[in-house]
């Protein structure tokens, strides 16, 4: 060597730095997630996405902001193919798909907040932080699961019948890839790979959540966009933390009736209101199937309060019977664009009961503080 | 891999023969073979041993996963400095890094000789890496969350520097002794260029560009003055007499009528940095860091067209001169087609800058009849002009002087905006494109701003005016930029600008953002 240059190659494994300013940018993302929940709760692409999979958030708290030029205002060069004139579209802004509902984002410049990437799980574990059911009760337990075996762990050592074969012949594979050889030739003791359980004991009481939506004529897609969301995220909260709690959905209008969950979230209905229905129809159901001494029942009742004025009586006096039997009652209305005075909600301020909770949702933020104040396991109510 | 190093060895002993033998004269140089994250990590930060930040790891993110994605690749990162840091990706294959050592001599070359280069190269290296220890003392003197919000701070007006040797000597020498004890002569280096496909250079120099600071003391801003001590005059309508010395300022001037600063002042982190008054000690060095980090990173980002097409320039023709076998020929010739890409959106700066020296070469060797007559050009002199013009120039008067008619019409420029929801092509006259691109170069692209006022409603409030050019500024980033300078100096905040044709002043007095028509 000339002295005048050095080759080198050294050992970078230790190089964290990147690594660990990319983690406190992820920690920072997630605060500014947690502190924006309200309003990640009923972003669209969430709720319509089919879960499990990445989804971006908009968070702007993260954006680094420095005096900087309106780049919609300002003139940018760029270098055509030869055959380009004065006039030509270079491109198309998306239509702002935020549209309608959203509240005043107009203003702002869409060009390039940071969208944060987070599966849904992830986001959902924050969600449901402090969330739980309240008011549970030990039950009698007609359906517990008797102690689970779980099958978590892989181990080298094992009864010869819970052989991990798929892991055992990866295992072989590798040793030989090692060796520079391909395939599969022969598996080595060494090689093999056991399933191993867990016993699991679940002490947990049983729940059923019925879950009651107004799908009339006066719930617009707004509405029943509001409604699905609290519903997403209700499902979601209760399938990932109570390995026992069913949920029966209930849809109405003038009449109610039972749904899968699919036509739940999807089917949209016309018609006029009478909310009573559905309460008719969860009692019937809790007396058929659901002995309120086996399980802890919950009501929630999503509607815009538009409701038959003579059904009104009736529908207190029903909440009052569900009352007897449930741990909870929720009842959500949504404040459409007209402004009712004779909702079903001011009629509800008859019903004096810890148990009852209502809430009313204005827009897409109000989402979150409803799935608080529903299920706040704190809430200590005596039954 | 010790042949592959062998060979490698064997390679840089022909490149920089050949390099030399072009005229190319460059530092001594140390190459240094990394893993991706690694050269990653370094394009974010701008440099190795730089101070750690949120923000930094933020650019790496985006950069890993466009490269885990297979969407842009560094190959090399060229740090300036004495001697030059040049960082090759794992991987490349001989021939790629045959192309990127020819690249990197080329920058090696303009680190050493462009003029504006010449305050930078030294010790940055280690000044950054003293200052990451400092950082890191204060992180656990005063807790990682106050020392990250200040950064924060800082950050956001990092690029409000004065980069500009001032005109009244001696600025250097009577800085405040304010830089604990780091001499002027901060040097170095830093990232941006990647050689690489079209994103990844565009990736590199955003990395660096959009968070870097640093750099030596060339800015000047005048820096000793009586700190905020200032007359109250006896009665309100005594400034009345002011306007009779308007334009006329001069220094023997009484002391009650003395403006503060006297001359508007670029360097706001500067100002902030000695007049501030409840900053700790620890901040006012935080500031400092960053300030000479951004004066660092400044000369690069103000020539970054030059450097690249110089780089490109010299890569092509060193590897035209080497031996290559066929399918390395195909191969270069591949990479060689990537780095150049042009888009629709942006200028390419590898491209752009390789086609006006080229033009420059050509127009010096074989000059047309009328600049024989009316220059006195005399032909044959390309290769010497540009060198010269790799000396002298930096990219607004490379731009303004180099880029000809010709040559905006052979490369189909244009300017275009947005009109609706459309981007749409609005310029192509060659003059009007050419003043367009300079003028989106001048600053490094950033708002110009001064201070105007420290002691504005003699409540020391600072008063800040955005020398307004014809581009308005983003609003919604104002808004949220000027919180963070109320946190660095203490008191209310005001920015002057120009919007729809009127001039604006946005007010932050520490709870929320006002505006008002002047």
């Amino acid at each position: 060597m000339s002295g005048k240059y050095v080759i080198s190659r050294d050992d970078w494994s230790l190089h964290r730095k990147g690594e660990l300013d990319r983690q406190r940018h992820h920690e920072k993302m997630k605060e500014a997630i947690k502190k924006n929940l309200a309003d990640v709760v009923s972003e669209e692409s969430i709720i319509m996405s089919d879960g499990g999979k990445i989804v971006k958030v908009p968070i702007r708290t993260l954006d680094e902001y420095h005096f900087r030029f309106d780049q919609g205002k300002q003139k940018h060069a760029g270098q055509g193919d030869g055959k380009s004139k004065v006039g030509d579209v270079l491109a198309q802004d998306p239509q702002d798909r935020k549209g309608g509902s959203g509240k005043g984002a107009g203003e702002e410049p869409g060009v390039d907040y940071y969208e944060a990437e987070i599966t849904v799980d992830e986001l959902a574990e924050m969600i449901f932080e402090d969330l739980g059911l309240p008011n549970l009760q030990p039950k009698k337990k007609p359906e517990l699961p008797a102690d689970t075996v779980e099958f978590k762990d892989i181990r080298k050592k094992g009864i010869g019948s819970n052989i991990d074969r798929k892991r055992t012949i990866l295992e072989a594979i590798k040793r030989n890839a090692w060796k520079g050889e391909r395939g599969l030739t022969k598996i080595t003791p060494d090689d093999l790979r056991f399933k191993t359980w867990d016993l699991t004991h679940k002490q947990e009481s049983n729940a059923v959540v019925l879950a009651m939506m107004d799908t009339s004529g006066s719930m617009g897609p707004y509405e029943k966009y509001i409604a699905r969301s609290f519903f997403f995220w209700m499902v979601r909260f209760l399938r990932t933390r109570y390995q026992n709690v069913q949920i029966v959905f209930l849809a109405h209008h003038v009449e109610a009736r039972e749904t899968t969950e699919e036509e739940f979230f999807t089917r949209g209905a016309s018609g006029g209101t009478r909310c009573s229905s559905v309460y008719r129809l969860a009692l019937e159901i809790i007396q058929n199937r659901y002995n309120p001494r086996d399980y802890n029942l919950y009501a929630f009742h999503f509607s815009d309060g538009d409701n038959l004025a003579s059904d009104n009586e009736l529908c207190i006096k029903l909440v009052q019977d569900l009352l007897q039997v449930c741990n909870l009652v929720g009842y959500g209305e949504i404040e459409g664009p007209y402004y009712y005075t004779s909702t079903l909600r001011s009629a509800y301020k008859k019903i004096s009961d810890p148990k009852f909770i209502v809430v009313t949702i204005k827009d897409k933020s109000g989402v979150y503080p409803a799935l608080k104040k529903f299920f706040s396991p704190a809430q200590s109510v005596g039954n | 891999m010790q042949d592959e190093l062998k060979l490698l060895e064997e390679a840089v002993e022909k490149i920089t023969a050949k390099a030399r033998e072009f005229g190319l004269d460059f530092y001594d140089m140390y190459f240094e073979i990394c893993p991706a994250d690694v050269i990653y990590t370094f394009g974010a930060y701008g440099m190795p041993t730089r101070f750690s930040h949120w923000t930094f790891g933020k650019t790496y993110h985006k950069m890993k996963t466009m490269y885990d994605y297979n969407l842009s690749k560094i190959y090399e990162l060229v740090i300036n400095s004495n001697p030059c840091y040049a960082f090759l990706l794992e991987g490349n294959s001989l021939i790629q890094n045959k192309m990127v050592i020819a690249h990197v001599l080329a920058h090696g070359d303009f680190f050493k000789n462009n003029v504006h280069f010449r305050k930078t190269a030294g010790h940055m290296v280690e000044s950054m890496a003293g200052a990451a220890r400092r950082f890191r003392e204060y992180e656990l003197k005063y807790g990682r969350d106050k020392v990250e919000a200040f950064l924060d701070a800082v950050i956001s007006v990092q690029e409000h520097v004065d980069p500009s040797p001032r005109k009244s000597g001696g600025a250097e020498e009577d800085r405040p002794a304010a830089e604990k004890g780091k001499s002027c002569a901060a040097a170095g280096a830093g990232g941006g260029g990647g050689a690489g496909q079209s994103c990844a250079g565009g990736g590199a120099g955003a990395g660096s560009g959009g968070t870097c600071a640093g750099g030596t003391c060339i800015g000047g801003g005048g820096g000793t003055r009586a700190g905020g001590a200032r007359k109250r005059r006896e009665t309100p309508y005594d400034d009345l007499w002011e306007l009779d010395d308007r334009g006329s300022e001069r220094p023997d001037q009484k002391e009650e009528t003395k403006k503060f600063p006297e001359q508007p002042e670029k360097d706001l982190l500067l100002f902030i940095m000695e007049h501030a008054r409840d900053l700790e000690d620890w901040q006012r060095d935080v500031i400092s860091v960053v300030r000479q980090e951004m004066l660092y990173f400044w000369p690069q980002m103000e020539t970054r067209i030059m450097n690249e097409g110089w780089a490109t320039y010299w890569h092509l023709r060193i590897m035209r001169e080497i031996d290559l076998t066929e399918e390395e020929t195909i191969e270069f010739a591949k990479m060689h087609a990537g780095v150049i890409q042009t888009s629709r959106f942006r200028l390419n700066p590898y491209y752009l800058g390789l086609k006006i020296f080229e033009s420059i070469e050509k127009r010096w060797n074989e000059p047309s009849e009328e600049e024989r007559k009316k220059f006195g050009r005399p032909g044959g002199e390309g290769r010497k002009k540009i060198f010269e013009v790799r000396e002298l120039e930096n990219d607004v008067s490379f731009l303004r002087n180099y880029l000809t008619e010709d040559l905006v019409k052979e490369l189909d420029l244009y300017l275009y905006k947005k009109q609706g929801q459309e981007w749409k092509i609005v310029e192509k006259d060659w003059e009007k494109v050419r003043d367009g691109i300079v003028a989106g170069l001048t600053n490094c692209g950033y708002p110009y701003l001064v201070v105007e006022d420290g002691d504005f409603n003699r409540r020391g409030e600072l008063y800040l005016r955005h020398c307004f050019e014809g581009s308005e500024l983003d609003v919604y980033y104002l808004e949220k930029t000027l919180p963070y300078v109320h946190r660095l100096w203490g008191r209310t905040v005001h920015l002057e600008t120009v919007l729809d044709g009127k001039k604006v002043l946005f007010t932050f007095n520490g709870e929320k953002v006002g505006k008002k028509f002047l």
